[in-house]
């Protein structure tokens, strides 16, 4: 019994769907005449009306036929080639008709993203998660895939097309202060990081040679990491403030970066210490016996035989520290420790949702970064591992 | 009443949720000693709202989206371990590992320029936010099912609902609740920062007296946030116990 088969693939038809259903029932843009009044909808139809325009859409025709196309590694090549063109190609057409737009109006008036946008944005970016992994690419050619996505949109960026979009205009009041706060938000986590190395993984070599550390250690690493960082944070105000009123001239105070870096630390300490001591448990007892066996020191069989063994399961815990670490320093503006949580939470004050955005955001893009960098890294780890052991 | 005395000391969990009862209720019986450890304070204790009508916002708010990111995440789970639904597998994965990570914060700040402020949009925040984990462990329990177990089950006669309800569910649940509690442990927290988009929960006290120097009741808000996530943790230690009470060797 054969029958002909319609559908190929439903996750593509469902994101065709969505898309479809985005595109015609929501806003794409928003246009107001300041940035503190709510905009004007724009749909789609009314962006896309222009030949050059409507040629920006031309990759979405691939994604709706992507349901019914039969798998083959050309349709998935061609796949998430054209939901990365259709990734840029619509922030492309926001930022062309946001040009076009304020050619006519006033320079205080704003064109913001829709939900239309954010929902066929969504789609076209799932639809390359999906063709990657049908493609069963490893963890350099997603990278690779990402920051083609990342380079297309950047440019975008760098050519000044974007000029015109409303977070874009946020940009330019804030040009300085924007280089500033990603500067403070990297420096604050990279401040956490060097104590949490520096006791985070001694913690751990010792939670792995006696268990009667890892059993005093780890509960309560364990109950500082469930306690909310902002209630953490209001803690460390009391005792750090009376350090500050003891000891003025130590320049430390309840608020600004120094209780967030510590609060930072506290934090990281836990995945670093777990998982530099989890890498250490994995490295098989036989190694070890083998390595003594030909006449190393204890300090040989440490730095030459369990630590590059121990590396990938580390690398891992270094990934969840760094993402983490990342938004809890967003979080850390609130007391004052400055950063792009800073310029997030300005604009949740001040109801300057573009504002909101340029702050938030970035601090997406860095934790995905991070991730992404640190996966790479285990990546190449394991296949060093991998060859050295072959 | 000598045991139940030595219970309340020892048990994390009683022990705590006395603790926080007492201070929820009696926050405002601390507040001499906060005008005493802040003689500067024109206002030593946060009165512009209950303590309890906070608490219980809080807990609305975190616990509503966790409870619906656990029906709409084990459903979601359920589904793309199904024969119909397999197809789906992958790019759930592919979202729920890729969306853990993004800053929770950031999530809930990106929210407000797309649903608005207020408490609704952000109980969708925290929702969509849960049912990454959630989603992500319901399918690693249920495929940690061992197959034989499955195929015993058939031959026992049950049907894909039987098998479902009776043994895969029960085999997969603490997984399931280990996905459940990242997801309530990470929603106590945002819900606190929700007070900035304009819910009100028991990071109110704590933004008021942060942007207001006021140290007092920062600290307030803080001490009832920490005794409600340790109070959460226990009770979650006690519920992974029970779940697992039945397996030889408890494990």
């Amino acid at each position: 019994m054969t029958r002909v088969r319609l559908i190929h693939n439903r996750v593509a038809l469902l994101l065709a769907v969505v898309t479809v259903a985005a595109a015609l029932a929501l806003p794409f843009l928003a246009f107001a005449p300041n940035r503190l009044l709510s905009g004007k909808a724009i749909a789609l139809s009314g962006v896309a009306g222009a030949g050059g325009n409507a040629a920006a859409l031309l990759p979405f025709a691939l994604l709706l036929a992507g349901p019914f196309l039969r798998a083959s590694r050309a349709v998935n090549v061609l796949y998430v080639g054209a939901g990365v063109l259709a990734a840029a190609g619509l922030v492309w057409l926001a930022g062309q008709h946001a040009a076009l737009l304020a050619a006519t109006a006033s320079p205080a008036a704003r064109t913001s993203f829709g939900a239309g946008f954010w929902m066929m944005e969504a789609a076209a970016l799932l639809a390359v998660l999906d063709g990657v992994r049908r493609l069963g690419l490893g963890p350099a050619g997603r990278v690779a895939v990402g920051a083609l996505v990342a380079a297309l949109i950047g440019g975008q960026f760098a050519a000044g097309h974007l000029d015109q979009l409303s977070i874009m205009k946020e940009y330019a009041n804030q040009r300085d202060v924007f280089a500033g706060a990603v500067l403070r938000h990297a420096a604050l986590v990279a401040a956490a990081l060097a104590p949490t190395l520096l006791i985070g993984v001694p913690l751990g070599i010792a939670a792995q040679r006696s268990p009667a550390v890892g059993r005093l250690v780890f509960p309560v690493l364990n109950v500082v990491q469930t306690i909310p960082s902002i209630a953490l944070f209001g803690l460390l105000l009391a005792p750090l403030s009376a350090l500050a009123a003891a000891f003025p001239g130590l320049g430390i105070g309840g608020v600004g970066p120094v209780p967030a870096v510590i609060a930072l630390t506290l934090y990281s300490l836990l995945p670093i210490a777990r998982n530099t001591a989890a890498g250490l448990a994995g490295v098989p007892e036989p190694v070890r016996e083998a390595a003594r066996g030909i006449g190393m020191t204890p300090r040989q069989v440490f730095w030459r035989v369990e630590a590059p063994l121990a590396l990938p399961v580390f690398l891992s815990g270094l990934r969840i520290t760094l993402v983490q670490a990342v938004g809890l320093a967003a979080v850390a503006a609130l007391i004052g420790a400055g950063g792009l949580g800073a310029i997030m939470f300005q604009g949740l004050f001040a109801n300057a949702l573009d504002l909101v955005l340029l702050g938030a955001v970035p601090v997406i893009l860095l934790a995905v970064a991070a991730d992404a960098a640190l996966k790479l890294a285990s990546a190449l780890a394991l296949s060093r591992l991998g060859r050295t052991a072959a | 009443m000598r045991g139940g005395l030595s219970v309340l000391l020892t048990d994390r969990l009683a022990l705590g949720s006395v603790v926080l009862a007492a201070l929820v209720l009696g926050m405002p019986a601390l507040k001499p000693l906060f005008a005493a450890a802040f003689p500067a304070l024109d206002r030593p204790l946060y009165e512009a709202d209950g303590f309890l009508a906070l608490t219980l916002d809080h807990l609305a708010l975190a616990g509503g989206a966790s409870l619906i990111a656990v029906l709409l995440g084990g459903a979601a789970g359920i589904a793309v371990t199904r024969p119909f639904g397999r197809e789906f597998r992958g790019v759930l994965d592919a979202v729920a590992a890729m969306g853990q990570t993004f800053p929770p914060v950031a999530v809930l700040a990106v929210s407000v320029p797309i649903l608005g402020f207020g408490p609704a949009p952000a109980l969708i925040a925290l929702t969509l936010y849960g049912l990454l984990p959630i989603v992500e462990n319901t399918v690693a329990g249920l495929e940690s099912v061992p197959e034989p177990v499955r195929e015993a089950a058939r031959g026992m006669g049950m049907g894909p609902g039987a098998l479902l309800w009776r043994v895969e569910l029960p085999l997969a649940a603490p997984v399931i609740l280990a996905g459940v509690r990242t997801a309530a442990v990470v929603n106590l927290g945002t819900a606190a920062i929700a007070s900035t988009v304009g819910a009100k929960t028991l990071g109110l006290p704590i933004i008021v007296g942060l942007n207001g120097s006021n140290p007092a009741y920062v600290i307030q808000g803080a001490l009832i946030v920490a005794a409600l996530a340790v109070v959460m943790d226990a009770g979650f230690d006690r519920l992974a116990a029970r779940l697992t009470r039945w397996r030889p060797g408890g494990a």
